[in-house]
Order: C-alpha cells, then sequence, then structure tokens
C-alpha cells in the first residue's frame, strides 16, 4: 500500500480514491437513515405518502375555493400531486442533508472519512420517500381513471435525475454554511415554506407568458426547481402541459451550476469542519 | 524492522483564539462586511486581523518516529496537544505546517462508540459502527461472531441500544474497535470506561494487538497502563515534546513535571466573608515534625488543617480523600469519624490533626483533596487536587521480600500461628 502523507492542504490528492474505498459507509448511512427514520412511529412509512397526500388534498381545496383551474385537462389532485413529488423531494433533502453534518457532529470530530459522503447519503434516504410517494401515484390515477403518456413517462428518469442534482447541490451547499453559521438551521424551513408558493404548484408556468410575457417566464424558470415540476407534469400528465424549452435548458444549468459550486465549496472547507464543528 | 513506520516531521497545528475570532464568523458579521462602506469594511478588516493574531499553537515543531511493532504511550497534562496530534494523525483535521508519513493502513479510536445510534439495535449498531471505523461489510461478517462474543451482550443483540445499561454499551462498542486489524492503531483513553473486570479485559486485548507486531500509539492519563503496555513513551509539554524514550525515563519525567511536593499550602485570597468553614492554612508534617511533601513508606505522617468557622455549625464535617496517580481513591477521613456522629463546630479558628499511619501506602504520589461541608446539605470549602505529596519506598515488606505483592495500601497485618490441629477436609 501506498504511503500516506499528510501535510497542509495536502488531502486533495487521495480524495476521489478514499471516497471510493467509503462507498460501503456511504451504503450504511443510508441504511441507518433509513432505518431510524421511522422507529417508534405507528403508520410508520406511510409518512412518505401521507405528507405529500396531505398537503395535495388543502392546495387542491385552495384552489377549488379560489377558482384556479390547473392544466384544463386532467384531474386537479393529480396536477397538484404531480408537482408535490419534486418539491417534496427536494425539501426534505435540502432540510436533511443541510443539518447531516451539524446532526453527525460526533462523527466529524472522531472519524476521518470524506465528508462528501454524509450529505449524500442524507439525499438518498430523502429518495427513497420520493420513491413511495411516487408508487402513489399509479393509486391516484387508477382513482381518475386516468390513462398517463407512456411516450412521454419515459422521460421521467431525467428529470428524477434533474431533482437529484438540484437537492444534491444545494444540500452541499446548506451543509458546509451550516457548519460555519448556524443561522442556516433558520433560514432553511423558511426557504422550503416559501420555495412551495414559489414552486409552480398551482399554476402552469405557460399561464405566465400568456398573462405577462415571455420575458418573465424565462426570468421565472431561472429557479431550477420550475423546470423539474413542468418535466415532472409533462412526463405524468401529457402533453397539454407544455415543454417550455428556454425554461428547461436554464434549469439543466442551473442545477449544473449548483452542484458545481457546491462540490467546489464543500471540498474548500471541508478540512476545517472538525475544527469549527 | 528498522525503517520508522510512522515519520513526524515539524508538526505544527495553530488554532485562532475563540472568543475574539467567533465575533467574526457569524453570518451577520460576514453580510455586514460586505454591505458596509468599504472605508469602514476596510478597519474591519484590520481589526479581524488583529484579532487572528491572538493565535494558539496546539502543537509547535513535533517530530518523532515510531518503528514497526512499537507500542508508544503519549503523555503529558492536559492540554499538552496529547488530542491535537491524534486528531491529525487520524485525519480528522489538518496541521497547519509540517509532515507526516505513514506507511500502513490506520484506524484510530478517539471515542469507544463513536456513531453509535440509540435507536438501533446492537446488531446493527456492531455492522454501522463498524463501517465507520473502516471496516468492510466482508470483515465485520466474518468476525462478527467473534465481536459479539466479546462483548457479552448476546442475548441483547436485537434490542436497541438506548435500553441497554451503560456497561453494555461500552462493552459492546469496545467489541466492535477491539476486532479492527489495522497495521496502526491509535487509541485515546478508551479504556477509562467500564468496569474494572472489562477495562482489564481491554488491556488484554490490547496487548495481544501489540503482540501481534502491530504498532500501537496510545494516550491515556493511566499511568498503570501505559506502563503495562508500552515500550515507549512521548512527553508532550505545551505542545512541544519534552522526551521521547524509554517508558520508565519518559513516566519519570512526566512525574516531576509542574508538582512542587513542598508539604504546605495557605490560602491564596482572604477567607470569604460568607457564612461557612473555611480551610486557612494546611500542613504535612513527617514523622519528625517537620513540615514535608516527600515521605517515607515506612514512617507515619500528619495532615495539619487550620480552619476557620465564621460562625457556629452543627452537623458540620471536614473531610480528606486521597487520591493515587491512577486516580484511584485511597480512603476518605472524616472528622468526624471517631465520634461516630455529626458535632458541633463553634465559630473561630481551629486545628485539626489528623496521622496516617506507616507501612500503610504503597511508594507514589498521591493527591489530597479537602472538604469542609455539611453532608448532603451544603459544600463550604474544597481544595481539589492542589496538595500533593510523595511517598517514597525506604524499604517497605513489599521490597524486602520481593514478592509481587498487588493491592493500592500494603498494611503490615498480624499473622498470628496457631497450635497446629488437623487439616480440615
Amino acid at each position: 500500500m501506498a504511503k500516506l502523507i499528510i501535510e497542509a492542504g495536502r488531502t486533495e490528492r487521495n480524495y476521489w480514491r478514499d471516497l471510493w474505498r467509503y462507498r460501503e459507509l456511504f451504503v450504511f448511512l443510508a441504511w441507518r437513515d433509513l432505518l431510524i427514520r421511522y422507529k417508534q412511529t405507528t403508520v410508520g412509512v406511510a409518512w412518505a405518502v401521507l405528507r405529500p397526500f396531505l398537503t395535495m388534498l388543502v392546495l387542491t381545496l385552495m384552489m377549488r375555493v379560489s377558482k384556479l383551474p390547473g392544466d384544463g385537462i386532467s384531474p386537479l389532485p393529480l396536477f397538484v400531486y404531480t408537482a408535490m413529488l419534486p418539491w417534496q423531494f427536494f425539501s426534505t433533502a435540502l432540510s436533511e442533508s443541510g443539518t447531516s453534518l451539524i446532526t453527525n457532529s460526533n462523527l466529524i470530530s472522531k472519524v476521518y472519512f470524506p465528508r462528501l459522503v454524509v450529505p449524500a447519503s442524507s439525499v438518498i434516504t430523502s429518495f427513497v420517500d420520493f420513491a413511495i410517494a411516487a408508487v402513489f401515484t399509479v393509486f391516484l390515477m387508477a382513482w381518475y381513471g386516468f390513462m398517463p403518456p407512456l411516450t412521454h413517462l419515459a422521460a421521467l428518469p431525467i428529470f428524477v435525475l434533474l431533482t437529484f442534482g438540484a437537492s444534491f447541490g444545494a444540500g452541499l451547499w446548506i451543509a458546509a454554511l451550516m457548519v460555519k453559521y448556524r443561522d442556516f438551521r433558520f433560514v432553511v424551513p423558511f426557504m422550503v415554506q416559501f420555495g412551495l408558493y414559489a414552486a409552480p404548484v398551482f399554476i402552469m408556468t405557460s399561464s405566465i407568458s400568456e398573462k405577462f410575457s415571455e420575458k418573465w417566464q424565462l426570468l421565472y424558470s431561472l429557479n431550477p426547481v420550475v423546470g423539474i415540476i413542468d418535466g415532472f407534469r409533462w412526463s405524468i400528465l401529457g402533453g397539454h402541459n407544455l415543454l417550455y424549452w428556454p425554461g428547461q435548458i436554464a434549469s439543466v444549468a442551473g442545477v449544473a451550476v449548483l452542484v458545481s459550486s457546491g462540490l467546489w465549496y464543500f471540498r474548500k472547507t471541508e478540512r476545517s469542519f472538525a475544527d469549527v464543528i | 524492522m528498522s525503517e520508522p513506520i510512522i515519520t513526524v516531521e515539524k508538526l505544527s497545528k495553530r488554532y485562532l483564539l475563540g472568543h475574539q475570532a467567533a465575533k467574526g464568523e457569524g453570518l451577520r458579521h460576514a453580510l455586514e462586511n460586505a454591505f458596509r462602506a468599504p472605508q469602514q469594511w476596510l478597519r474591519a478588516r484590520q481589526q479581524a486581523r488583529a484579532a487572528r493574531r491572538e493565535e494558539f499553537w496546539a502543537l509547535k515543531d513535533v517530530s518523532f518516529e515510531v518503528k514497526p511493532g512499537e507500542v508508544m504511550g503519549i503523555i503529558g497534562r492536559n492540554g499538552a496537544g496529547k488530542s491535537t496530534l491524534l486528531k491529525i494523525l487520524s485525519r480528522i483535521t489538518e496541521p497547519t505546517s509540517g509532515r507526516i508519513t505513514i506507511d500502513g493502513r490506520v484506524a484510530s479510536l478517539l471515542e469507544v462508540g463513536t456513531g453509535f445510534h440509540q435507536e438501533l439495535t446492537g446488531r446493527e449498531n456492531i455492522f454501522l459502527n463498524g463501517a465507520i471505523l473502516g471496516m468492510s461489510k466482508a470483515e465485520i461478517t466474518r468476525k462478527f461472531d467473534e465481536i459479539v462474543a466479546f462483548s457479552e451482550v448476546e442475548k441483547f443483540l436485537d434490542t436497541p441500544v438506548k435500553r441497554y445499561s451503560s456497561g453494555m454499551y461500552v462493552r459492546l462498542a469496545f467489541a466492535v474497535a477491539a476486532h479492527l486489524e489495522p497495521e496502526i492503531l491509535i487509541v485515546d483513553e478508551v479504556l477509562a470506561v467500564g468496569d474494572a473486570a472489562f477495562q482489564k479485559k481491554c488491556l488484554g486485548k490490547m496487548q495481544d494487538v501489540s503482540a501481534q507486531g502491530r504498532t500501537v500509539l496510545f494516550v491515556s492519563h493511566n499511568m498503570a497502563s501505559v506502563q503495562l503496555l508500552c515500550s515507549t513513551g512521548l512527553l508532550l509539554n505545551q505542545g512541544q515534546v519534552q522526551i521521547v524514550g524509554s517508558i520508565p525515563k519518559v513516566l519519570e519525567s512526566y512525574l516531576s513535571q509542574g508538582v512542587e511536593y513542598d508539604g504546605h499550602w495557605t490560602r491564596p485570597e482572604p477567607v470569604p466573608k460568607t457564612a461557612g468553614i473555611y480551610f486557612e492554612e494546611v500542613r504535612i508534617l513527617n514523622e519528625a515534625g517537620d513540615v514535608a511533601g516527600h515521605l517515607g513508606c515506612t514512617s507515619s505522617f500528619t495532615v495539619e488543617m487550620r480552619v476557620q468557622a465564621t460562625s457556629a455549625f452543627d452537623r458540620a464535617q471536614l473531610a480528606i480523600r486521597l487520591t493515587n496517580q491512577e486516580g484511584v481513591v485511597i480512603l476518605s477521613t472524616c472528622s468526624t469519624d471517631s465520634h461516630r456522629q455529626f458535632v458541633h463546630i463553634d465559630a473561630g479558628t481551629h486545628v485539626f490533626r489528623v496521622t496516617f499511619p506507616g507501612e500503610f501506602l504503597v511508594a507514589g504520589t498521591y493527591t489530597l483533596q479537602l472538604a469542609a461541608h455539611q453532608p448532603g446539605q451544603q459544600l463550604f470549602d474544597l481544595i481539589d487536587d492542589t496538595i500533593a505529596i510523595c511517598v517514597e519506598e525506604t524499604g517497605s515488606v513489599a521490597t524486602i521480600t520481593k514478592d509481587q505483592r498487588l493491592g493500592v495500601v500494603n498494611p503490615i497485618l498480624a499473622w498470628v500461628p496457631q497450635s497446629t490441629a488437623p487439616a480440615r477436609k
């Protein structure tokens, strides 16, 4: 085995190899978070469905009362639920991975491993919740007798991947920042709460250019979550939820920037985590 | 054998002192700086830089080598830099300057049960903890039975560890750690937990590890276990290496560090005004009646205390506790002992003397804690670990008979021969 050299600023070189060596720890941490997530709860994993489902009920009711049309074709609950799916994934992943370093501070200060493992495994845990909630969509569709467009459905994994990227990138930023600035413990819940209204859960993105102008829609699409929700609706509900291509490109670019800048900042601050936390 | 397995060259670690630096760490400060007028911003920067000058070198130019198979004890007083050194060696934190070369797989054990999760069962925690300490899943599965047997918690394997007693918890945690098989093992103070029987078992396991030719770095405050386990020692003092060498030499240097055995203590500040009983002066007197901190183990010595009671107290008590260098409390003795009940103490100054017999304490250093209190009600005064005595070997029976006797005290008891009677079956 090669000699290990410890020097200031040296950790860089073995980083990716180490990350590979610690892949089992990554699996174990995700497994642990899954095991403890619903321990000592009565309904257990049903929470993964209940949370988006109940939110969906309330939002649908709100839309009925305020006479918001949805996309005009698919049933309103489905219209809301397809947006809740990626939003719920993004927001839980963001808050879980954001606090992950703090909740695992005993590990950070006592053992060495590539710190990237911690927020990454939190995202995985949230993904399992997402997968369960996604299965529930099938029941909703059966209930409303709604047949999804199969050709569009094939594109869904791309948008899932995009959600993954967005939550991982944002999670890295928050996690690294929170080690130093605990302020983010208060910022994140606010972001999540506010984000629900900033995301196109109630409306079709295309209605923005109809009401205002396309410029505004493009501006709106700079929020990567907008493109993701549009994509989910397009693949699950069908083509009447138009894909707005400039928005999609902005979304992909946004996610790419989030992930790469998140990785950069995380790596930059990582080596002082144990001293600061 | 001659090639060192760990080489540490001019290692230094700087920390910025908390109170000043922390001010500049808040988000508010960062935001303020960003939005402030440039001139003000510059001034803040200058201030921040000045604050940063208040730095603290936890380690300074530390260099040493460890040979394969060596078991090195790292010792030093609190704040000497031991933990920082281990943290850098186990790659938890980066050095500020200097360089370490390690030629082998390292496992470090800075805490027992790192990553144990309260909600998970014993079985689940074994896997999780193993992975955190760097074992592969295959490795854990292979050693699983061995780990369980060592921990003695078979029956509770599927119980969440939050329902474990603290002893069981520690046993399970150490069992996992003990089955690591690295070339280099870094251990910090983990033996300070668990009951005596389990500690002994852990020490045995550690000895096995070193007997297998692995390299061990061991930090402990327990000089008895350092002496038992280690072949060489490294003594740190305020972030610098004071001495590296064979363990007896290093221990000797450690024990003479900082403590003065002058057998005399006077209260540094005036007696407080609040009602209570306070120590004014404490003297250790040898058999001849002279003040002395170095005492012979065969002769008696006396602890003399002058106390002041601000008013009369019922149910008050003075107490002395004697602790040896391993941190074991040898005995406690109280002013009320000979009365077998609480006594009244009048207002004013009193002098008490307690005589400890000769042929009783084993050679070594001891610290005295003195307390004035009303048992179960109020503690008036506590003098903790500032008075030390050094009991020297002056020909106790143990040295005369050269038997390897064990025990923390060495009293001479009367062995009375009885008239020969037939042995009972």
